[in-house]
């Protein structure tokens, strides 16, 4: 069983995101061992990128943060090496094609199966075009993580059947960010995932207080927190990992 | 499988969220731009409203001066609003009317696309929201008032440079915060496909008109085609009718800025790389690492780090050719024309008057060069007295 499918099988899963780099590798190195150990059942690794067009404002400015701190793909690849010595928590990297397609998706690929990376989610790769990136996941053994949102009715499941690992459902419209309300049917979305395919479904965007975290865990197999997250690591900066930590600690106690 | 590709450029590379409406938009361009009724009411408003056919002006002092070449102006500068722009914008103004959407969004650099778009918005009655980098609305304050009495609203993007690049990113997001009734008017020959080919057949009429005026005039094609290249929507618009021409030549100016061994140009054939970005494969302005160039130039209707798929496509193949011109060129031209000729051209068009200035006087007096005049400069005028270190008080 890999390392993702593991994660799913012991209960619902609750999915940190952070941005590589932000405020610095260091703190990177720190705070991923630490979520782990405050209950992270995958944690989401986000490769800055220059122009993010999914995100909304605060991973926006994180991104620009990491890569003024002077964040780039290899170090990345060199942090993650060295957090994999310290945690077997399953890892995921998070970032646009741009970065992967321009480092080389193969070179990239391979880079990061060797850093002991499970799977890869790249926003801007719809299913029409994941033939970039496919081949290369499918030969270093790394899960290309299928995206569906409210707005992709039948497409669902033409997706479902050829996902992998998990299936990232999109809770909302727009971009990434903190929202107070969900209005999407996302019980539906998800039971049209089951019904082609058997293979867990995290929720991600807008997501923030355990009261949501809650209400998703009963569609979902596992809850993605991003926003909320790196708004406080942009709050505390180099002194963000212990209040990372204790959000952490209250969101998975809120879905177990 | 993948969709739209100019060779190995192009494709459709966007959010999820989004698969459904630019595949819902492929299926409408599909059938309406075979639709007569569609056809003909596009084509009125071109003839009663635009102007067209937009004229082909022979500037005959400015063939005697460089002692070359026979140069043709294609004046786009004349129609409506001022620049080409409007072209795409009633096309797909109309087009997203007939999808039935009710609010239309647009990305601007100059403001050119801004104001078309918001021009053909308030012709047909629709909603319309404009993006433009704040450091643009600065630089084009004049444009974002007059987008404002068109109705429009203009949002001035604050992230990342604050220009084109950004304004189109935050188009982008509001696209996927609301697509269900709103279509977005891409502005250039970029994007993720179908956009590059919608945009390139609404300004294929270019073409199409220097085709049949040049016979006229000349009785023969042009044996150079020369137009300024941002996006690239003004050069598609030319070059797309003659593509199948071996012996009509074509040169895309791209902005030099300071000059391209420094790091302040938007030269993205000279110095750019293959990435996919902003919906399509292609080449851009970038790093090591894909993190994408801050560009710069003068203009900031080419104030961009990408091109065209279907220019990509041009440049690999070798069919059409592609040349950097600075800031100083440009500007240099654009003073020239105004002297020479009496006509004002936009700083983006003033890159493909430096270019022509270049290589007129090597070619033979017999041979005729047809230059995209793509907007008129009064916009710009304002930002060349300070380029000059000339106070206007306005």
């Amino acid at each position: 069983m890999s390392r993702i499918a593991e994660v799913f099988s012991k209960g619902k899963a609750f999915i940190p995101f952070i941005t590589a780099g932000d405020p610095d590798l260091s703190i990177t190195e720190i705070l991923i061992p630490a979520m782990a150990e405050a209950g992270a059942d995958l944690i989401e690794i986000g490769i800055p990128f220059s122009d993010p067009v999914a995100e909304g404002i605060v991973i926006q400015e994180a991104d620009m943060r990491a890569l003024s701190a002077g964040t780039t793909t290899d170090k990345i690849f060199e942090s993650v090496k060295r957090i994999r010595m310290k945690t077997g928590v399953p890892l995921a990297f998070m970032t646009y094609l741009n970065p992967v397609f321009v480092y080389g998706s193969e070179r990239f690929i391979k880079n990061a199966a060797e850093c002991g990376v499970d799977a890869l989610i790249v926003p801007d790769l719809p299913y029409e075009e994941k033939e970039e990136l496919k081949p290369y996941c499918s030969k270093y053994g790394i899960d290309l993580i299928s995206l569906i949102a409210p707005t992709s009715k039948e497409r669902i499941k033409t997706i479902a059947a050829e996902a992998e690992g998990f299936v990232y459902c999109v809770s909302s419209m727009g971009v990434t960010g903190v929202r107070t309300k969900i209005n999407t049917n996302i019980g539906n979305m998800i039971s049209l995932v089951k019904e082609t395919k058997d293979i867990p479904c995290a929720i991600g965007f807008g997501i923030s207080t355990p009261e949501q975290a809650k209400e998703m865990s009963q569609y979902a197999d596992g809850v993605i927190v991003g926003s909320a997250i790196v708004k406080l690591a942009a709050k505390y900066g180099t002194d963000c990992v212990e209040p990372i930590c204790s959000y952490v600690r209250e969101m998975k106690a809120a879905i177990s | 499988m993948s969709k739209g590709r100019f060779g190995q450029h192009g494709g459709q590379f966007v959010p999820e969220t989004l698969m459904n409406a630019v595949e819902e938009l492929l299926e409408a361009y599909e059938k309406y731009s075979h639709d007569e009724e569609f056809l003909k009411e596009l084509q009125t408003l071109h003839e009663t409203y635009t102007g067209r056919p937009s004229l082909l002006y022979y500037a005959e002092k400015m063939t005697k001066d460089l002692g070359g070449a026979k140069i043709y102006l294609k004046r786009e500068d004349l129609n409506h609003t001022g620049s080409h722009k409007i072209n795409n914008a009633l096309g797909q103004v109309l087009l997203a009317k007939k999808m039935g959407k009710t609010r239309v969004i647009a990305e601007t650099g100059a403001g050119q696309h801004g104001v078309a778009t918001a021009t053909a918005a308030a012709l047909m009655g629709l909603e319309c929201e404009i993006y433009m980098g704040e450091e643009d609305t600065e630089r084009q304050a004049l444009n974002v008032f007059r987008m404002e009495l068109l109705g429009a609203k203009v949002h001035p993007v604050t992230s990342g440079t604050k220009t084109l690049k950004d304004a189109v990113n935050e188009t982008m997001r509001e696209w996927t915060n609301r697509v269900e009734d709103t279509h977005y008017v891409l502005g250039s020959v970029m994007g993720p496909h179908p956009f590059p080919t919608i945009v390139r057949d609404f300004q294929s009429i270019i073409g199409k008109e220097v085709r049949s005026q040049i016979l006229k005039a000349e009785g023969k094609l042009p044996d150079l085609l020369i137009a300024c290249v941002g996006g690239g929507s003004n050069a598609m618009g030319l070059f797309y009718e003659f593509l199948e021409e071996p012996s009509v030549k074509m040169i895309g100016c791209e902005a030099a800025g300071h000059g391209i061994d420094t790091d302040q140009h938007a030269a993205t054939i000279s110095k750019g790389t293959l990435g996919i970005f902003h919906g399509m494969k292609s080449y851009f302005c970038q790093d090591e690492y894909g993190q994408i160039a801050p560009v710069y130039s003068i203009s900031a209707g080419l104030d961009y780090p990408g091109i065209g798929p279907e220019h990509a496509n041009l440049h690999d193949s070798g069919r059409a050719q592609y040349v950097a011109v600075t800031d100083l060129e440009a500007v240099e031209a654009f003073e020239y024309l105004s002297r020479i000729e009496g006509i004002i051209p936009a700083i983006e068009s003033s890159h493909a008057i430096a270019h022509a200035r270049k290589i007129a006087p090597s070619m033979g007096k017999d041979e005729v060069i047809v230059i995209n005049l793509s907007g008129r400069g009064d916009k710009d005028v304002a930002a060349i007295a300070r380029y000059k270190g000339v106070q206007i008080y306005e």
